[in-house]
């Protein structure tokens, strides 16, 4: 339907505008200190390992990524253990109140997120939950939650009703219906809520900042956000950081595109 | 019992747990602020209630005003340039071409990076010695090299920039499934009549592209309503306070003066400032889009 010349010249804008900048990161973290400190940079790097070794080693860089598995994993998992039966039921059976229940999720995932946080802390200090990585996880499930019921929904909608009949009048609760008959149906669905929800609380800044104030708890971007050298900025180290902070998620991308595209996309249209 | 009771009883048990946790850790602390809202408490004070006097102090704050407006510069510029570029960016990789997913997935990338790194990464990008930016204009004229986040036009430029490289491709895709749902034979005639790329993008396109753009207008506007981390990354709301944005100034009265009354009235004016905006598109959009469902 384009000018082959205009769709050419497109693509190639779309893709080296994506990836360019962050390119210039990743050789940034294969150089030498002497070559990120020259004045006109060097593009090209020696390939150098000096700034992930510091950065793991000077910076404790794997207690962050420990701490960001174990934070975006739990999310994941609670996330969608709690998210899964309130789709299937919105979806499919009957329950008053259904359009106010997602109408009200919806109205969450538009909350700013300085009007919650003041409250949440509150409420982590007297549950005793600053500084731990289940009072980080709890906020982390209610902020994702709305996005995988929505996905969720729209997944156990499109399948069909004839399966769940069959296994009802073979005698199935309707937990059973659920969990034996419409989840290996829905597992793309739950694969994609599953990445969704994965990269939003690998990525979340705001609450880990305000709740993780111990250095040995805190998330990879917090640990970004305040890397801080004695004397100057340690770019290397920070370019470093970065990229493995990124990889999983370039990976999930590459693997996922599909996914990811639609789940993106079910909530905001189709819903 | 009888089983309409238990499969009444079993439909709530499954919405509960998720509706508890929304409602302990959103709804609730919500409600809260706004509670908070009409209070006083700064550390080593009493907590007050003075009604809407923070409202009153808000509505006479210079560096709250200029905190709104920066941050309404900020959505609305960023936001159209994103819809723009978004639009492109759809409009391409809509097309069939061989290698499309590799396309798409490269697209994703900026949308995936976590925003903490996409600052870093400008921010070094940006920087006035070592920073790619300076050497791909300036090459060997050091002398001419530019001090871009020392700048309070250019710091503003910058963290504009970092959001529409960073979020361009999320309203692609939105954009990217209403192209989907247009049918290919509503080209046809056009085509035959002879009308150029141009004027098909622009009389048939368009016009069915209206309800995912307004979408992604929503969701574009509520999120750089919410802009934090590249602040806090990239400038800490200055030069001055060129870019200190309303969810920044919030953030420093509320955490680091610990002024819990004030800060959370800026908080609550965001959340107010948001909502009214949602339900002004959801009436004008969303009436619009329940006239179309029919057809």
């Amino acid at each position: 339907m384009m000018h082959r010349p205009v769709l050419l010249g497109g693509i190639l804008l779309a893709v080296l505008g994506s990836l360019c900048p962050f390119l210039w990161f990743i050789l940034t973290s294969f150089k030498s200190q002497i070559q990120v400190e020259a004045i006109p940079p060097t593009w090209w790097p020696d390939g150098s390992l000096v700034f992930y070794a510091s950065a793991l080693f000077e910076h404790q860089l794997l207690h962050y990524v420990r701490n960001s598995v174990t934070v975006a994993g739990g999310t994941t998992v609670i996330a969608l253990v709690v998210a899964t039966p309130a789709a299937y039921a919105l979806a499919r059976l009957r329950l008053p109140g259904k359009t106010w229940i997602l109408g009200g999720l919806l109205c969450v995932a538009m909350f700013p997120p300085i009007v919650i946080a003041g409250p949440v802390w509150q409420i982590l200090e007297r549950l005793g939950g600053l500084n731990t990585h289940w009072g980080l996880v709890l906020p982390y499930v209610s902020l994702t939650l709305p996005l995988a019921v929505w996905i969720l929904t729209t997944f156990f909608h499109e399948l069909p009703v004839e399966l769940e009949e069959a296994a009802r009048i073979d005698g199935c609760t309707t937990w059973q219906a659920l969990y034996k008959i419409m989840l290996p149906l829905a597992a793309p669905g739950l694969f994609t809520a599953a990445i969704l929800t994965f990269i939003c609380a690998w990525n979340e800044f705001f609450f880990a900042l305000l709740i993780l104030t111990d250095p040995e708890r805190q998330t990879l971007p917090v640990g970004i956000a305040l890397f801080q050298g004695e004397f100057i900025m340690p770019w290397g180290e920070i370019a470093a950081a970065s990229v493995i902070a990124t990889l999983p998620l370039i990976i999930l991308v590459l693997l996922f595109q599909r996914g990811i595209i639609n789940g993106l996309s079910a909530g905001a249209v189709k819903g | 019992m009888t089983q309409a009771t238990r499969n009444r009883i079993t439909s709530w048990l499954m919405v509960v747990p998720a509706l508890t946790i929304v409602a302990v850790f959103s709804f609730y602390p919500a409600i809260d602020s706004f509670l908070l809202s009409l209070y006083s408490e700064f550390p080593g004070a009493e907590r007050s209630f003075i009604g809407l006097g923070n409202y009153a102090e808000l509505f006479q704050d210079p560096v709250a005003h200029q905190a709104f407006i920066v941050t309404l510069d900020f959505v609305l510029l960023s936001t159209i340039l994103e819809l723009l570029l978004g639009t492109g960016i759809a409009l391409v990789i809509h097309e069939r071409f061989k290698g499309r997913g590799w396309v798409r997935a490269a697209v994703l990338i900026p949308w995936a990076i976590p925003t903490v790194v996409a600052a870093q990464m400008w921010r070094f990008l940006l920087n006035d010695q070592y920073g790619a930016v300076n050497a791909i204009l300036f090459g060997n004229q050091v002398d001419a090299y530019v001090p871009w986040l020392a700048d309070p036009w250019m710091a503003f430029g910058a963290i504009v920039l970092a959001d529409v490289w960073k979020t361009s491709s999320f309203a692609g895709l939105l954009i990217l499934a209403g192209l989907q749902v247009i049918p290919d034979e509503t080209y046809d005639a056009a085509r035959i009549d002879g009308a150029t790329a141009w004027q098909r993008f622009w009389h048939i396109t368009l016009p069915l592209l209206k309800p995912a753009l307004l979408t992604a207008l929503l969701f574009r506007t509520i999120d750089a309503f919410r802009v934090f981390d590249l602040v806090f990354v990239m400038t800490q709301g200055g030069p001055g306070d060129a870019t200190q944005v309303i969810q920044f100034y919030g953030y420093k009265t509320l955490f680091t003066e610990g002024r819990v009354g004030y800060g959370t009235t800026i908080s609550v004016t965001v959340f107010v400032a948001i909502a009214i905006l949602s339900l002004f598109y959801v009436r004008t959009v969303g009436s619009k889009l329940l006239q179309r469902e029919p057809a």
